[in-house]
């Protein structure tokens, strides 16, 4: 078989530049993961560091989202869909059947493609979670809704209307409610699926922000076609071709000189 | 290039046809309503709303027909709504995948274009007969078992309207299914659950069939629902069909009421329909 | 390290614990709903079989053959109901369906734009007038206008013609199968119209726009493109006008006149199940008397689930055509 064969065989660890002391925030092994019939994820092992912003970039179909969505094991929810291996986060397989779905989704936030914003005001939805996770007085909640809205750099913008529906927002503040929401409940690990496709490049580049002030509190994993993103976001990059991993190292050596045939062509534009 | 006669003449003729026909269908609307107004607004009087229905050959009012209609027409809804959201809810969300659902949905649209006189046969067998006597407790019921597909009907589209994302995203903060259903799924399709039910209301208010073997009817005053209960469709189909003039008088009477509030609450839900269309 | 993380302890004394269990009663709650929905429909069956085993036992096949319907002397037959039930439903269905499919041709391809709102919610209100008026409307307007208008010169030209003439002979009084067939007939209409509507609207804009270029009429369109695609929707819909048809009660009952004598004649009064059953349910004193009338609703409750069940199925099929999942 060609290079590219063995080359998947290397372990993550050994193919990278990667200081190997960072502390490991998701350690995947041997996933796989079924459609049905079709096999999207084939035997992906890659070790996701803690404190940083990792991207997941490939063709259509290559199986990103898949893999975001195995990891907060929200593919459960459609029958026909199954995973196999293990995703190691803090000393435990999540993957574990016995493993609790919400000490899952507390450990891990998901920002999902199209801003979905709960049909409610902006307080109620950045508390959304927080009233089910912890007991906490009224002035509690309000400080932590507050505190997640900053942090997500929308309190300024809504601070006085907290009241109003989430609904009236643009797009882009529909969003960073969106991800105001998900980190209120404090999350380790924050998964963003495409999250500024739907956006103007505005709001994509005040996400981008975001995302890179978070990342000192977060694990951030995301997911984009937009290659640039990825360059100018990310701190390492996980090249995706038809459900293989096919190259995992830090994005400035991945997007200026890739070890993968396969790589550098999507890099380069050979195809999309 | 010039379409031939005999396809133009067909044209012609599908477009002749196809207005006629519209006009038709209106022409019989405009004449029963016209037909109502007219025999309705002539027979209406302020002593309909302070009068009981009255013996044969007197005249009267209709007041214990809409209060015992009004009160069955609540109390199938107290009953009817509930099991209907938690079965729609059941075939959208918790058994979307499963045999189950599917076998019921398709139930639930026979049961809802089903005869309704089948049904107030069934409640009679089961209510009437076994208590030994009619009561507004069973016109209650067969108003229920009508407005039950409705509401599981127009429950399960609703939530189904609701894009796959919502209900991810509130799974992915880790809410349990209950509280994404209730919290956030119910308030999104609130809007259109509730346009379902008053249009299911619009349907019961006019149904005769189920009522005549389970309230049946009654001449006098009954806040009691252990009885026969007056109920202003049948108190309709007896005085219209019996020979004394005062009793049709008070049947257009009747009518002419409940076709207004039919369609004035037909036209309210589709104003309120419209409303929430426009964010 | 993350200093925010929340501490084991806090995750251990949250309100989740209660989550799973109200999730677990929840599920059940409404799995029990949806169960209930079946068992109506069971029982509806059941109770309708076995309050009208008395009739069948009774009576045997003859119930559905026999003509009699003899009170004092308790003998029943459901010939004249069934038969007038299908007469009545076959005249509704001959004025609804096309009526229909023009009114939906109209609404998607002719009216204005501006203008099919208001008209489709007019033709959906004839849905919206309860059947009681229907009936009302029919007894002291339209039967007195069918007596006085209609129903001389239909016997009058067509009484003594060769084998139609028989339709169409015997006293203008009004009350009759044809007139009954006509009032359910308008009935109907809106019920096959909108969902024609609806499937007509449909049709992917590509096949109708190719038709388009290549030159077709409206009508070659409607006939060539539209129906042959919606062929199974629209059957459905008729299915579904003529379940209504079977089952409809008041306006047939005011209309029909409650006759148990078989006549040949449309402009006759007959009988049908529904209105044998409302007319004479509260009446009947006998336990083979109310036997009989609810094998009548029994055997009307067969029928009805059979054709609603195929038009059910016709209308799934053009929605899995459209490639709709449920």
């Amino acid at each position: 078989m060609t290079d590219s064969t063995t080359a998947l065989r290397i372990t993550p660890a050994e193919r990278t530049s990667a200081p190997t002391s960072t502390k490991v925030a998701i350690d995947i092994r041997d996933l796989d993961f079924y459609y049905g019939k079709g096999h999207a994820l084939k035997d992906v092992s890659m070790a996701i560091p803690a404190n940083s912003v990792t991207a997941i970039i490939g063709p259509s179909g290559c199986g990103k989202s898949t893999l975001l969505r195995t990891i907060n094991r929200i593919f459960e929810l459609y029958p026909e869909q199954y995973a196999a291996g293990s995703i190691t986060i803090d000393g435990r397989n999540v993957l574990d059947r016995r493993y609790p779905l919400s000490d899952l989704r507390r450990l891990v936030g998901m920002v999902f493609q199209k801003p979905t914003p709960f049909p409610s005001s902006i307080r109620s939805n950045v508390a959304f979670a927080l009233s089910y996770y912890e007991r906490l007085s009224k002035s509690e909640i309000n400080d932590r809704v507050e505190d997640a809205l900053r942090q997500a750099a929308l309190w300024d913008e809504v601070k006085d209307k907290l009241n109003h529906s989430a609904l009236g927002l643009s797009g882009g503040q529909q969003q960073r409610l969106c991800i105001a929401r998900t980190i209120a409940v404090r999350p380790e690990i924050l998964l963003l699926d495409e999250a500024t496709s739907a956006l103007d490049p505005i709001s994509t580049a005040k996400v981008e922000e975001l995302i890179d002030e978070l990342r000192e509190r977060f694990t951030i994993v995301i997911v984009t076609h937009n290659m640039q993103q990825a360059a100018r976001v990310s701190q390492r990059t996980a090249f995706f071709h038809l459900g293989e991993l096919i190259e995992f190292g830090s994005t400035s050596e991945i997007f200026t000189n890739p070890h993968e045939q396969k790589t550098r062509d999507y890099i380069t534009g050979r195809y999309g | 290039m010039a379409i031939p006669a005999r396809r133009r003449v067909a044209d012609v003729a599908a477009f002749a046809f196809a207005t006629t026909a519209t006009v038709f269908g209106l022409v019989w609307l405009a004449w029963i309503l016209w037909t109502t107004l007219r025999q309705g607004a002539a027979a209406l009087t302020p002593s309909l709303f302070s009068q009981m229905t009255p013996p044969p050959g007197a005249t009267g009012g209709l007041i214990n027909a809409f209060y015992g209609s009004a009160v069955m027409i609540l109390l199938g809804l107290v009953i009817g709504t509930p099991i209907g959201v938690a079965a729609g809810t059941y075939l959208a969300e918790h058994g979307r995948y499963t045999r189950l659902a599917a076998i019921v949905s398709f139930v639930n649209d026979i049961l809802l274009s089903a005869p309704s006189i089948v049904v107030g046969l069934f409640v009679y067998e089961l209510v009437v007969r076994t208590a030994g006597h009619f009561s507004g407790y069973a016109g209650a019921l067969s108003l229920a078992m009508i407005l039950l597909p409705i509401v599981v009907r127009t429950t399960e589209e609703s939530l189904r309207l609701i894009p796959d994302q919502m209900r991810e995203a509130g799974f992915a903060l880790g809410l349990p299914r209950w509280r994404v259903t209730r919290q956030i799924l119910y308030k999104a399709a609130l809007s259109a659950i509730l346009t379902g039910i008053l249009l299911g209301v619009a349907r019961i208010a006019g149904e005769t069939a189920p009522l005549l073997f389970t309230a049946l009817n009654n001449q006098f005053w009954s806040s009691s629902l252990n009885g026969p209960l007056a109920n202003v469709p049948v108190v309709i189909f007896q005085y219209a069909m019996s020979p004394y003039d005062e009793w049709h008088t008070l049947a257009w009477a009747g009518a002419f009421v409940l076709t207004a509030f039919v369609l004035i609450l037909n036209i309210l839900v589709r104003l309120l329909a419209r409303k929430g269309n426009q964010p | 390290m993350n200093a925010t993380a929340a501490d084991p302890a806090e995750l251990a004394s949250s309100p989740r614990k209660s989550g799973a269990g109200a999730d677990r009663a929840f599920q059940l709650i409404t799995a029990g709903a949806a169960w209930l929905v079946l068992l109506l429909l069971g029982g509806v069956a059941v109770s309708m079989a076995w309050g009208g085993r008395l009739a069948f036992k009774t009576f045997g096949w003859h119930f559905v053959t026999g003509k009699d319907w003899d009170v004092v002397g308790g003998k029943f037959g459901a010939f004249v109901p069934i038969y007038g039930t299908l007469v009545t439903s076959a005249i509704a269905l001959m004025i609804a369906v096309p009526v229909s499919i023009g009114i939906a041709l109209f609404l998607t391809d002719i009216a204005p734009r501006w203008t099919r709102g208001p008209i489709a919610i007019a033709i959906e209100l004839l849905a919206a007038i309860p059947s009681i008026i229907y009936g009302m409307w029919g007894l002291f307007v339209f039967a007195p206008f069918m007596a006085a208008h209609v129903e001389p010169w239909l016997s009058g030209h067509f009484g003594n013609k060769p084998l139609i003439g028989p339709l169409f002979s015997g006293p203008p009084i009004g009350i009759g199968m044809l007139t009954a067939g006509i009032v359910l007939g308008i009935m109907v209409i809106p019920f096959i119209s909108s969902v024609a509507r609806e499937v007509f609207s449909a049709v992917p804009a590509p096949l109708k726009e190719s038709a388009v270029a290549l030159g077709s009429t409206r009508w070659e369109i409607l006939s060539r493109v539209t129906l042959p695609y919606t062929r199974s929707a629209v059957i459905g819909a008729i299915f579904l006008g003529l379940g209504r048809a079977l089952g409809e009660t008041m306006a047939v009952t005011f209309v029909l006149g409650n006759a148990h004598d078989l006549s040949a004649s449309l402009l006759m009064p007959s009988n049908s199940i529904a209105a044998a059953i409302a007319n004479e349910f509260t009446e009947a004193d006998t336990d083979l008397y109310r036997s009989s009338l609810i094998a009548l609703g029994f055997l009307l409750f067969v029928v009805t689930f059979v054709v609603l069940t195929i038009a059910k199925l016709m209308l799934l099929r053009l929605n899995r055509q459209l490639g709709r999942t449920h």
